[in-house]
């Protein structure tokens, strides 16, 4: 079996014969702008009673290289919402911008910003919709934070195709399946928001953080960690994951030098 | 041969440092027939008087719901009015549609202001003929709002424009400490009795030439929520003349006596 790069996700040569080059196209549209080049990893969201936590790490790969290791992905809109960016961080950049000249703009109001957490989101997923139905998508998968008009605790998430999806926990990228059976078996679906406290939830957060730092070959070690509440955003940049302990890597076999 | 040199066009200032063209607009909207807004702390009603051009006819709209959150009420030119209200639906939907939030009532009002201003400043344009009383609710409560066609626009606790609106603005601002503690049956009576001061000696207000818009937010129990913006017109409104005519009522007994006390 051949297990070179270049011939992964192809059809094997063994069973369908050498592919035609011909079909490989050398001309065509430009399509850098339909692949992501600098990259985060995952987002990591936990309602609780009263608020929201999230957690991403900060890092920015270029492909599989460990490239920025300080970048925020965790960006605050006005004084309740937080959005999380996973996905290419040149995109990011960009709807930063955009919330940024929103905020400008809703501001100027005499009553102030009055669009929530869950008008946030409307708004970015209409923007990654229409981004994506123009062949032009924004590499982005994020989650928004913070609160709905009834004052309740708000979570959900859209893509770069434009879909939505909520839940009491979230997670993007390899989190979707390293985080997510974390937090199901930690809160399970017919848990109360009620009965989850703010520490609980964060204490889950930096425990999924922390198994994506183990599995995940695109995370770090350094991330950041939002909470908000009904109070305002608290929100720390600068977390390391604690305690690690690297044992377990002794029981894993199959990969790499050691074969058997 | 010009009765005034400073008048052919919107954008020219008189020496004395007029624009005709924004003054005869203005004029247009004190030729349109009274509507009158209000607001208490719960709930923003318009009330307007309208007319037929001729008995066989029916009466001219002067009541305009925009969305289920605010509405309208329109002195002067009809027709100019109603390209201010559909592009207000309009930009309320789009509101709706990115955002999922209702728009809120002082950025729409901006907005045509903004659209009115750029009328007065630009050759070959004119002002719009119109005034609009605009009452809806956002999330800071219940609000009133005056247009006027050289693109001002002002909050205000009550308002009424067009032809003898003086007499119904006299109403108000002798009720002005009334209104604001009265409940929202109470602010439509306010309003229809500001409307009947501005009445000639031989009209009356009735089921057909009176129109009503209410809304509000909703009481205590749905935080947040409203009640959404409810037009009363023909049979309708038999209630709320009812108790205008009971309120009157009401008051001239209390002035009888009075006068007997003393």
């Amino acid at each position: 079996m051949n297990h070179f790069p270049e011939a992964w996700g192809r059809p094997r040569d063994d069973v369908y014969g050498a592919y035609n080059p011909l079909y490989l196209q050398t001309t065509g549209p430009k399509a850098h702008t339909q692949s992501p080049a600098v990259t985060g990893t995952s987002v990591v969201a936990v309602k609780f009673n009263g608020g929201v936590a999230i957690a991403a790490d900060n890092l920015a790969s270029y492909g599989s290289l460990a490239r920025f290791t300080d970048v925020k992905r965790l960006r605050k809109f006005g004084e309740s919402a937080i959005v999380g960016f996973s996905g290419d961080v040149s995109d990011m950049q960009y709807i930063d911008r955009l919330l940024e000249s929103i905020d400008i703009r809703e501001n100027y109001s005499t009553n102030g910003n009055t669009l929530n957490a869950k008008n946030l989101h409307t708004y970015l997923s209409k923007v990654l919709y229409k981004r994506r139905s123009e062949f032009n998508p924004l590499w982005n998968h994020i989650l928004v934070a913070g609160f709905d008009e009834d004052k309740k605790p708000f979570l959900s998430s859209a893509d770069l195709l434009g879909t939505t999806f909520s839940a009491p926990h979230l997670a993007t990228g390899f989190g979707a399946h390293l985080a997510i059976p974390i937090l199901r078996r930690l809160f399970p679906e017919e848990t109360p928001l009620e009965s989850i406290s703010k520490d609980e939830a964060v204490a889950a957060l930096r425990e999924c953080i922390k198994v994506l730092w183990y599995r995940d070959a695109r995370s770090l070690d350094k991330y950041s960690l939002a909470v908000v509440t009904e109070a305002g955003i608290e929100i720390q940049e600068d977390q390391q994951v604690e305690a690690q302990s690297w044992a377990f890597a002794e029981a894993i076999k199959g990969y790499g030098a050691q074969v058997n | 041969m010009f009765r005034n040199n400073y008048d052919n066009d919107a954008v020219t200032f008189s020496p004395q440092g007029r624009i005709f063209q924004v003054e005869y607009a203005q004029e247009a909207v004190k030729q349109g027939s009274v509507v009158v807004g209000l607001v208490n702390k719960t709930h923003a009603v318009l009330v307007g008087l309208k007319r037929n051009a001729e008995e066989l006819s029916s009466y001219q709209k002067k009541i305009i719901e925009v969305d289920s959150h605010m509405g309208i009420a329109i002195a002067g030119l009809a027709s100019d009015a109603r390209v201010l209200s559909n592009f207000m639906k309009q930009q309320s939907l789009s509101s709706r549609m990115t955002y999922g939030r209702p728009l809120p009532v002082d950025r729409i009002v901006s907005q045509i202001g903004d659209r009115a201003q750029t009328n007065t400043q630009q050759y070959g344009k004119r002002p719009y003929g119109v005034g609009l009383l605009v009452a809806g609710v956002d999330e800071s409560g219940p609000h009133l709002f005056e247009f006027q066609p050289s693109g001002m626009t002002q909050e205000m606790l009550a308002c009424a424009i067009g032809a003898r609106s003086q007499m119904a603005r006299t109403y108000l601002e002798r009720n002005l400490d009334k209104l604001e503690s009265s409940s929202r049956d109470e602010l439509i009576t306010h309003g229809l009795r500001a409307l009947k001061e501005t009445l000639s000696q031989d009209k009356e207000l009735t089921v057909d030439n009176t129109s009503v818009g209410v809304v509000g937010v909703a009481g205590e129990a749905g935080r947040g929520k409203i009640e959404s913006f409810k037009l009363y017109e023909g049979q309708l409104l038999v209630p709320l003349l009812e108790a205008l005519e009971a309120a009157e009522a009401g008051e001239t007994k209390e002035e009888e006596t009075m006068e007997v006390d003393s």
